[in-house]
This record gives structure tokens, C-alpha cells and sequence, in this order.
């Protein structure tokens, strides 16, 4: 019995590590530890032993199943690896391939722009306010103090609707606003100071060459208080270039000008450097550019909208941001910004994950 | 507004630089466009003697010169007729650039003989017309000098844009008076001759004291009209006007000098006296610059008994226009109306330099020195005598006085200027300003009515850069939100539609008619269009972004993903402006380029469109799960491949699908189009206040079940249909149902197809039985059944 136990171990300890399938394999675990299994039998033999012949017998048999039951896991997983090894080996595939080309869109510059100025302004207390792009004489041109005769009409190229109501002359005269101030109106009519907006949007002139479209982008800026200076609308003007361009050396000039709604009136030039034969707002070694016209709300226009000008005064002023994105990023035609050029879009356009943020910064 | 400096320095004593006018024009407020010195392009010409000249030896019409320009004779080839021992003329050594000629002058053999420069003509130098021959200057021109300084060329031309309310600066006098102000020199003021006129006036008069208040007239009989002096023409030159003659560069002259516009008539065509008077409709004139204008009623005019001869402060006639044949005029020194010549203008489209300076407001001042100076240089240049001066009205010259606390400088503009600099600078610019600060504008500033503008006035002499920046007071803490429901709808759609890969365009507000027709029609179109395709207000944001997709699917991309958010046009009830604010985004080309993975390409269908409308609708925070597919898109649309998706029957949140070809190929665009316009205005507003705090999360605690379904249906069933019914089967167990499969073709009749819906089961308190399941089972096929589905073996 001993005898047989030990070449039992031999046979079986030696075939196991040797099988070459998993066939092979189960045929060895059937032939030891199946029902008619050599080590199965082995067992059986203990219920007829003495107890002291089970004493010795039974820790060896039992040895003997678990060494074969160890062997025959341990080879199973040697062979398993074997075949998923070989199976892998299989599916290579050629990982230079292509993926899928992600497909990303884009968010306008004038869009964008919009959005910076809303975030710089909002930091100042400035809300945006709105108002409508087809406007009426009144909100357009004589509650900004430009009477009919203003030679200032000159000065806008105005877009005009057909009288209205069959010529009665009872409906106001319509027209496609030619800037964005007469929001300044609308909203000191609608709500009381103190105020702080800015009023970004669609503005249109009739006029069209390499640096002019019949439409483009004007953000208007209102601020009515009392207390208001000439002094903060310099400060508020160089705050926000400052933020705008995320530069410290941004200088600005002012220069008296004339515009029938505001009184002082002030252009803003701001100083550029040439860099890599390009203008780059900051510094003034190259020159100035006009960006801004300003000025402190004429108290007619103050009064027009029913405040009284001795307690109330501010500053208001009126940029292009479509000028604004070319000064910052750096287009040169303005025409391309209404083409909707899919080259053109991708190449000036957002991310949509670049929302600008104070702590950000609000360029990308 | 040009001039040059020579000119300004007649009205201005300084010894300021030409830089320090420069930068002193640009500070107080008359910006400087540009600054041009004509003597500069021809520094390198010099004036210069022939010597001898000679016949070439090999060409009969050259000659060989020796010419001395101050250094020693010179042998030059020339071909001039002119050209002649003891000539002076105008030489160019080799290496200077003769302007009419376009080349830079060397060392060149002409047939043989060596030529070392060049003795030019008046077209060369780009000084004249004259190309006969060369220049002759007189005998005692200065050998060897600079012809630009000799000839008074080293002049430059400032060119400053003068804002709409600075009259006065329409004149070069007016820009000394604010210079000297301003400390930069001395104003000069003008010399007013003594005019002694014989005999009454011409006879002029006034109809219309609305339009012309004042006509003043001086008559200048037996006159010569010829070639203005010298120093007019070429200071007229200078500033780009053309000479024309004496009488005619006068006045000229004098609407720039002075800002003073006058208009002369030559009397032998006039019929009878002239008067200011209303047109009548229908009346036409032809103008000095040659068009024929047909007036309004109630435009002012000059007319005589037959006929109108002059747009009132607009316009001379040509009829009455002097001539070198004039020998009897009348000078007119007139004010007009600021209102009726700007009304007048615009509605003639009619621009001149007498009109700038009219609509503005002249000087009602200035009428009789005006009329003197002018009446005294044309005796002096034309010969003649003058008449007596009529005086047919009056000018408005009363000025309101405006009450003046001079705190203001500091109190609106921000810079504390001592009170007596601050009437130092007023008295400079010509107010009158009492002890009590009363201040008095002068004649010449009509534009100045209150105390805001003479703020400005102080603040723009003083230094508007001397005003400190002063910080805007700030709201303690940190910056609140300011942005509105509707603005944060507007950016949180826009960067969903570009994170899902669509472009964002900006595409024109107005439309070509036939392009807004397609899509409803405009209520809004421009009576003065820019052009007929750029015409109608847009009733749809669909066009403008086809068009964009038109022009680059033609620049040959292959995928045209674009989308604009902006206003479409409407009218309301009353007819006033209702702006809506819209989604409009286009799909063209592929939706999948052919790949190795995939396969062909695949291009967009209706079913693209709605994935973006559903997407773009729920980051807008739409109920997309209550909203209703219906039809009626409209007629620009594919009638069997386009939807509505609502919000109740009656609210249309969007349109979506495949854009109807025959609209594509309107507008020339190959293949077809998946679109969406989505109602930014239409969705329903966020209500409550603001709050953070989110619904506890509780899961259920069973498991839920799917069961699937496959129904025999009419062709015409809508899924939707079939799908709501199945969901209403059992609302309490059934918590979704979704189409898995759609079939139609072998195993289905004709006229049928069948749809496979998965339905989703969740127990709540206990696991379903097989009964409960059965019994749900058996309640969605019979709630199908009412919409004609069979439930497939």
C-alpha cells in the first residue's frame, strides 16, 4: 500500500506539470480525483483499516490529495495564462491607426468679447442691459440731442424705414439704431439711479469699405450718480483697458472732441508699441489708436429722460468691440467677422471652455 | 479742414515749432488727420541758369545745355523747345526723384552725349499742368537756391478734422484764435479794409426771414476776371482746391481763410433784382458742379425774376457763375438758417464748403467785414469800382448768457482750475465773462449754450490730461452677479452648441427679399438699403447661416457645422419693433467622414437636427421630457423630414429636420441641409428665487426590470404615439419605454412595420411576481392595441 501511494505521487506529480492541454489535463484530475479516481479509492480504503493503520494512512492519502489538487489548480492557471497569452497574441492591431477626430466647435470673438466685457464690468458694479436694434428717432437721435438739423446726423449714416402709418406723421420714424446709446436712454427711463451699465450689440451704418460693414458691434458704457467726474470716467476707461489687454502699461490719451450727447466729450486714444512689425496695445513707442469716444452725459440728455441734471450727472462712453477683438487677437480684416468662414472661425474662434473668469484671466 | 503753416502763421504770431502746433491742435480738441510737405518731395531741385546750349550732334531736337545750379557748368541733354542760353529753369541733379516721371534721375548717355541731369517742367515736378516746355523763372531767381524754398513750396499742409460744432474752426483764422489760447502765439486779427463804395447797392431782398435772415450785397462793375495772384493759387493748391479765377478763388479764399463763404453772380445774367425766397416745387437749378437739382418747396434760394440762381448756402448756379468774360458782379454775404441748409442738404444729398460752414452757423457778425474784405481784394485784384452795400435784413447776433460757477471745472470735469485762469481762458476764446460769472459766448460759437460747454472749454485749453483718474466708488465685498435670466441663457447655449461642435457665425441682420419670403417674409425693410441683398430685417436666422454654409461647402469642406445666436425681426400688434432672441444652426455635408472603422461617409439627417435641438434645448433648461413632436415646420422645410417641438399644442420652442430642396437650390447649394431654429424668446422663464439647495437623493431600493415588446403597427402610426401609450399602460410600475428597433420588409404586410419597444418596470415596495409582471404585460399591450398594434408571436 505504502508502496503504491508513492508511485501514485510519482506518476501523478509528474504527469500534472507536464500536461500540455486543458483536456490533458482534466483527463489526469478525472483518472486521480474523480469518483473512480486512483486517490478517490485510496480514501475509500480508510473505512476498512485499523484505527492505527488509519492513524498513519490517513494524513498520507489525504496529503497526497491535496498536493495532486494543488498541482492540477497550479497547472490549470499555467495553461489558462498560456491560452489568454496566446489568444491576445492574436488580436494585435495596429494602435498607429487613427482615432476618430474629435469634432469641436467655437465660440465667436465678438461673442467672447462680449462675454470679457461682461465680466470685467461686472466686477465694477455694472450690470448689461440691452435694447431694441430697430429704434425710433427719439431714442436714436433727439433724446441724445440730436435734433433733426444736427449737423451730427451727418456723422451717422443711418439705415431708415418707410414712414409709418401710410405718412400720418403720428408714427415715430423708424430706423436701425447707428450705435448703442440710445440704451443710456432707455435705461434711465426705466429704472433709477444710481446706475451702472454696459449695453453691448448690434449697431448699423450705411457704410461699407475695408474697415467698415452696414453692421457691427458697439458696446455702450452709462454710469449716472451724483459725484461723477471726468475723473472717474478716466479712471474707469484705464481699469478696464487694463483688464481688457491684462496689461499694466497700458497708457490711454484723451483728446476733446464733440459728441452732441455728452458735454465734455473726450476720444480715447490708447499707446501701442510695434512688435514683430505688428501694433501691440501697450506702451505708447508706436503711436496712438483710437478705441473710445466718451464724455460726461450732456444734462439735456439727462433732463430728457425726466432726472434733474443739478443732482444727477455721469460719463457714458462707446467702443466697437469688433475693433476690440482685432486689437486684442489680432485680426486685421473686419469683413471676415461676418462671413462665417469655418477656416476663419477655427482659427480666431473660442473653446467653448474658455469662459473668461477674474481669477482666469479674462483672455484666451 | 486744410491749411498750410504759412497761412496759419498770417493770423497767428508764434515761434512755436511745427511739432508743438501739431500736438497743440490734437490736445484742444482739432485733431490733427495728417501734415504733408509738398517742398519736401522736391528738395533735391534747384534753380539753376543755362549757360549755353547747342544742337545735338546726333538729333535734331535735343539740344546739349551747360547749366549751372551753383556749382560749376553742368552738361545736360534736353529736348524742351524752350531750352536757351540765359534761361533760369529748375534743375534735378542725378539721384533726385522727379515725382511726374516716376524715375530717379542718373548719369545717362542720350544718342552718345552724357547727360547729368535734367532741366524740368511744371508736369514733372507735379506743380502745374505745363508740359510745353520747361519751367522759365525770372531772370534774377537765385542760382543755386532750393527751387521749394525759392518758389515758397516748403509749406507744409495740415489737414485737421473739425468736429460738427466747431464752426468757427472751419475757418484758419478761428484755428489761431484757439491756439493762441491755448499759449501756442498771438492772434492776429484780420485787417478790414475801408471799402469806399459809390452809389445805392444792389438790388436785393428778402422773402423768406426764416431761411435767410440777412442778405447783404455789394456790386463791383468793370472788372477783370483773370488768373488769382500768385500766393492764392498756390495756397489753394496746397490745400487740394483747383484755382479757377480771381472772382472764384476769392471766395474760395475766403471760405477758408475766414470761414466766410460768399457767392459773386455775374450781373449781365441776372433779370432784375435778387431775393431770398422759398422754391417752389418742381423749380430745378443747375449747379456749379454741373448737376441739375430739383428743389423742394420751401428750400431757401437766391432767384431773380426768371430764374433761381443759387441753393441758398449750398450751391451757386452755373447760369449766373462768373467768367473770364464777367465784367459786373454782385458779391452776396449772406446767413443762412443752420436748420434749412442742413434740411436742404440732406434732402438734396448735396455737399459743399459752404454748406459745412452754413449748417453749422457762419459768424452773424462777420456779414460786414466779410462783405468788405471780400469787395476790397476784388478791386485790388480785378480792378473795377464798388457800389454801396445793401443790407437786406439782419443776422441773428444776440448770444444767451449762461450763469457760470467756475467750481464746475472741478465738479463735472474732475480738474480744479483757479477761477481767474479759468476766465483767462474764456476772455482768450472771445466770451465775455462778468465779475459775477455771467459768461457771453462769443457771436462765433453758437454751439456753446450752457454751463456743461464752457467746462469743456476751460477743460480742453487747461489740459484734459491734466484730469487725475479717480476710482469709481466700489459696493462693499465681492462683486454680485449682474447678468440677466435671458443673457444666461444666451452664453450657456452658445458654449453648448460650440462643445457639441458647432461653429459659431455672426451673419448679417438684413436679407435679400427673396431670401426672408422663404422663410415667412420680413416685417421690415429698409428704405435706404446699402444694397437689395442686404435689404429686409431677417424673419429667420436660416438664411444668413445657408448662405454661410453655401460659400463654404463651395471653398470644397467636406462638413459644415455652424450655428449664430442673435435677434430675428418682427412687428407686434401696434407695430412696434418685437426682437426675438434665436437659435438658428445649419448641418451640411457629412455628419461622419468615411473612415476605416466606419466605413462611407454618412451625411446629416433630420435626425442630427433633432439630437441638436433636444441638446440645445435641455442646456437652455427646457422640459425636454414634456415636449411634444409635432409637424407644420413651415414650407421651407422637407414636408415629410421636419418636426416642431412644443411645449403644449401651442408653444413652438423649435423647428428642426431637412431644409426643403427647392429652397436649397435657390440659393445654389448642393446636397441636402439638416437645420434648427430654436426660440430663445419661447422658452418658459425660470420661476422662484434663487436656491441652491437640491432635492434629498433617495434611489429606489429594488432593482428595476426590462421587458421587451414587438407590435405590428399601421405605417402611419407615429412612434411617438405608440410609445406615450405604452408608457400610460401602467403609470405606477412603468418608468420608461424606449424604440429599439424599427422594421419594415420581409415577415412585415405591406402597409405595417414593426417596432420594438423596451420597457422599463420598477417595483417599489416588494419585487414584482410573476403574476404583477404578467399582468403589466398584459395592460401595454392592450393600451398599444387602441393604437393599432399587434403584438408580434
Amino acid at each position: 500500500m505504502t508502496e503504491d501511494l508513492d508511485t501514485l505521487r510519482d506518476h501523478l506529480l509528474g504527469a500534472i506539470p507536464a500536461a500540455d492541454s486543458a483536456e490533458a489535463l482534466e483527463a489526469l484530475r478525472v483518472e486521480a480525483l474523480g469518483k473512480q479516481g486512483s486517490i478517490t479509492q485510496a480514501l475509500k480504503t480508510l473505512g476498512k483499516m485499523t484505527p492505527e493503520q488509519r492513524q498513519s494512512e490517513g494524513p498520507r492519502i489525504n496529503g497526497l490529495r491535496e498536493a495532486v489538487a494543488t498541482a492540477i489548480a497550479t497547472r490549470k492557471a499555467a495553461l489558462d495564462r498560456a491560452a489568454l497569452d496566446a489568444r491576445l497574441a492574436s488580436e494585435t492591431r495596429d494602435m498607429t491607426l487613427p482615432a476618430d477626430a474629435p469634432i469641436a466647435g467655437t465660440v465667436h470673438p465678438v461673442s467672447q468679447v462680449m462675454d470679457e466685457l461682461a465680466e470685467i464690468f461686472a466686477d465694477l458694479g455694472f450690470a448689461v442691459a440691452t435694447g431694441p436694434e430697430i429704434e425710433d428717432d427719439w431714442h436714436n437721435f433727439t433724446a441724445l440731442n440730436i435734433p433733426e438739423t444736427h449737423p451730427a446726423r451727418a456723422m451717422h449714416d443711418t439705415f431708415y424705414f418707410p414712414d409709418g402709418a401710410a405718412g400720418t406723421g403720428e408714427a415715430p420714424r423708424m430706423l436701425l439704431r447707428t450705435h448703442t446709446s440710445p440704451v443710456q436712454i432707455r435705461t434711465m427711463l426705466d429704472q433709477p439711479p444710481p446706475i451702472r451699465i454696459i449695453a453691448p450689440g448690434r449697431t448699423y451704418r450705411s457704410d461699407s469699405d475695408a474697415t467698415h460693414t452696414p453692421m457691427f458691434h458697439q458696446v455702450e458704457g452709462l454710469v449716472i450718480d451724483k459725484g461723477i467726474t471726468l475723473g472717474h470716467l478716466k479712471w474707469t476707461l484705464e481699469t478696464f483697458l487694463k483688464a481688457f489687454f491684462e496689461r499694466d502699461d497700458i497708457v490711454l490719451r484723451l483728446r476733446p472732441s464733440y459728441f452732441p450727447f455728452t458735454e465734455p466729450s473726450a476720444e480715447v486714444d490708447v499707446g501701442y508699441t510695434i512688435e514683430k512689425g505688428k501694433r501691440v496695445i501697450g506702451g505708447s513707442g508706436g503711436g496712438w489708436m483710437e478705441v473710445l469716444g466718451s464724455g460726461m452725459v450732456h444734462p439735456k440728455v439727462i433732463a430728457a429722460c425726466g432726472l434733474d441734471p443739478a443732482v444727477w450727472q455721469g460719463f457714458a462712453f462707446g467702443c466697437g468691440i469688433d475693433r476690440l477683438a482685432m486689437l486684442k487677437y489680432g485680426m486685421d480684416d473686419l469683413r471676415a467677422f461676418f462671413d462665417g468662414d469655418i477656416r476663419w472661425l477655427k482659427h480666431y474662434g473660442f473653446s467653448s471652455l474658455d469662459v473668461p473668469t477674474l481669477s482666469g484671466g479674462v483672455g484666451a | 479742414m486744410k491749411f498750410t503753416l504759412g497761412w496759419l502763421k498770417n493770423h497767428l504770431a508764434t515761434d512755436a515749432s511745427l511739432d508743438a502746433i501739431l500736438d497743440g491742435l490734437t490736445r484742444i480738441g482739432l485733431e490733427v488727420e495728417g501734415v504733408h510737405n509738398p517742398g519736401e518731395a522736391l528738395a533735391a531741385f534747384r534753380v539753376a541758369r543755362v549757360l549755353s546750349a547747342e544742337r545735338h550732334p546726333q538729333a535734331d531736337k535735343l539740344q546739349v545745355l551747360s547749366v549751372d545750379a551753383g556749382d560749376g557748368p553742368m552738361q545736360v541733354v534736353c529736348g524742351a523747345p524752350n531750352a536757351r542760353a540765359g534761361l533760369v529753369g529748375v534743375f534735378g541733379a542725378p539721384g533726385a526723384y522727379v515725382p511726374g516721371l516716376d524715375v530717379t534721375l542718373k548719369v545717362a548717355a542720350i544718342r552718345g552725349v552724357e547727360s547729368n541731369g535734367m532741366m524740368c517742367s511744371a508736369r514733372e515736378l507735379q506743380i502745374g499742368e505745363g508740359h510745353d516746355g520747361i519751367i522759365e523763372l525770372p531772370d534774377d531767381a537765385p542760382v543755386g537756391t532750393s527751387y521749394s524754398d525759392y518758389a515758397g513750396l516748403n509749406d507744409p499742409v495740415i489737414d485737421v478734422s473739425i468736429t460738427p460744432n466747431r464752426q468757427d474752426c472751419m475757418g484758419v483764422h478761428g484755428i489761431a484764435r484757439d491756439l493762441a489760447a491755448a499759449g501756442l502765439g498771438t492772434l492776429i486779427a484780420p485787417e478790414v479794409p475801408a471799402v469806399a463804395g459809390e452809389g445805392p447797392g444792389p438790388d436785393v431782398r428778402i422773402e423768406d426771414a426764416a431761411g435767410c435772415p440777412a442778405f447783404f450785397a455789394q456790386a463791383v462793375s468793370g472788372l477783370t476776371n483773370g488768373e488769382a495772384p500768385e500766393w492764392m493759387r498756390q495756397r489753394l493748391t496746397a490745400i487740394g482746391q483747383k484755382p479757377i479765377s480771381t472772382l472764384v478763388d476769392i471766395t474760395n479764399y475766403m471760405t477758408v481763410d475766414l470761414g466766410r463763404p460768399l457767392h459773386v453772380y455775374d450781373t449781365a445774367k441776372l433779370s432784375g433784382g435778387l431775393v431770398a425766397r422759398r422754391a417752389r416745387a418742381g423749380e430745378t437749378v443747375e449747379a456749379l458742379n454741373g448737376k441739375s437739382y430739383t428743389l423742394a418747396e420751401g428750400m431757401t434760394v437766391i432767384a431773380d425774376d426768371v430764374a433761381v440762381h443759387d441753393i441758398g448756402g449750398i450751391m451757386g448756379g452755373a447760369h449766373s457763375g462768373v467768367s473770364e468774360t464777367t465784367r459786373d458782379v454782385i458779391i452776396e454775404c449772406a446767413y443762412f438758417a443752420p436748420e434749412a441748409i442742413a434740411r436742404a442738404g440732406q434732402a438734396l444729398s448735396l455737399t459743399s464748403e459752404a454748406r459745412q460752414r452754413f449748417e453749422r452757423g457762419v459768424d452773424p457778425a462777420f456779414l460786414d467785414d466779410g462783405l468788405a474784405i471780400a469787395t476790397f481784394l476784388v478791386l485790388h485784384y480785378c480792378g473795377g469800382t464798388a457800389s454801396g452795400v445793401t443790407r437786406a435784413g439782419s443776422p441773428p447776433t444776440t448770444m444767451t448768457t449762461i450763469r457760470y460757477a467756475p467750481s464746475l471745472a472741478e465738479t463735472l470735469g474732475g480738474l480744479a482750475v483757479p477761477a481767474e485762469r479759468q476766465r483767462a481762458i474764456l476772455e482768450s476764446l472771445g466770451f465775455t465773462v462778468t465779475d459775477d460769472w455771467q459768461v457771453t459766448p462769443p457771436t462765433w460759437r453758437r454751439d456753446v449754450d450752457g454751463a456743461a460747454d464752457l467746462v469743456e472749454e476751460v477743460i480742453r485749453i487747461e489740459g484734459i490730461d491734466k484730469v487725475a483718474t479717480v476710482p469709481l466708488p466700489r459696493a462693499p465685498g465681492v462683486a454680485r452677479p449682474t447678468a440677466t435670466a435671458e443673457q444666461l441663457l444666451e452664453r450657456r447655449v452658445r458654449r453648448a452648441a460650440a462643445a457639441r461642435g458647432l461653429d459659431e457665425a455672426v451673419t448679417w441682420s438684413f436679407l435679400g427679399a427673396a431670401q426672408a419670403a422663404a422663410f415667412g417674409g420680413g416685417a421690415w425693410t429698409l428704405a435706404n438699403p446699402i444694397s437689395e441683398d442686404l435689404k429686409v430685417m431677417r424673419p429667420s436666422l436660416l438664411p444668413g447661416l445657408l448662405s454661410a454654409a453655401e460659400r463654404n461647402l463651395k471653398r470644397g469642406l467636406s462638413a459644415v457645422r455652424l450655428f449664430e445666436i442673435g435677434r430675428r425681426y418682427l412687428k407686434d400688434d401696434k407695430g412696434a419693433s418685437d426682437e426675438r432672441m434665436t437659435l438658428g444652426l445649419v448641418l451640411a455635408g457629412n455628419r461622419r467622414e468615411r473612415g476605416w472603422r466606419e466605413g462611407k461617409a454618412a451625411a446629416f439627417d433630420a435626425y442630427d437636427a433633432k439630437a441638436e435641438a433636444l441638446a440645445l434645448l435641455a442646456a437652455a433648461g427646457a422640459p425636454v421630457d414634456n415636449l411634444q413632436v409635432m409637424g407644420e415646420a413651415g414650407e421651407a422645410w422637407h414636408p415629410g423630414q421636419s418636426g416642431t417641438l412644443r411645449l403644449g399644442p401651442k408653444t413652438v420652442l423649435a423647428r428642426f429636420g431637412m431644409l426643403h430642396p427647392a429652397l436649397l437650390k435657390a440659393i445654389d447649394l448642393d446636397g441636402a441641409v439638416a437645420a434648427v431654429e430654436l426660440y430663445l424668446d419661447a422658452l418658459p422663464a425660470k420661476r422662484g428665487t434663487r436656491n441652491f439647495m437640491r432635492p434629498a437623493f433617495a434611489p429606489p431600493a429594488l432593482q428595476s426590470v426590462r421587458r421587451d415588446f414587438a407590435f405590428l403597427v399601421p405605417e402611419t402610426l407615429s412612434a411617438d404615439a405608440l410609445v406615450r401609450a405604452v408608457r400610460g399602460a401602467d403609470k405606477a410600475a412603468i418608468v420608461g419605454a424606449r424604440v429599439f428597433d424599427v422594421f419594415t420588409g420581409a415577415g412585415v404586410e405591406a402597409g405595417h412595420k414593426s417596432v420594438a419597444i423596451e420597457v422599463t418596470l420598477q417595483p417599489s415596495d416588494k419585487s414584482f411576481t410573476d403574476e404583477m409582471l404578467k399582468g403589466i404585460a398584459d395592460k401595454v399591450v392592450a393600451a398599444a392595441a387602441k393604437q393599432g398594434a399587434v403584438l408580434r408571436g
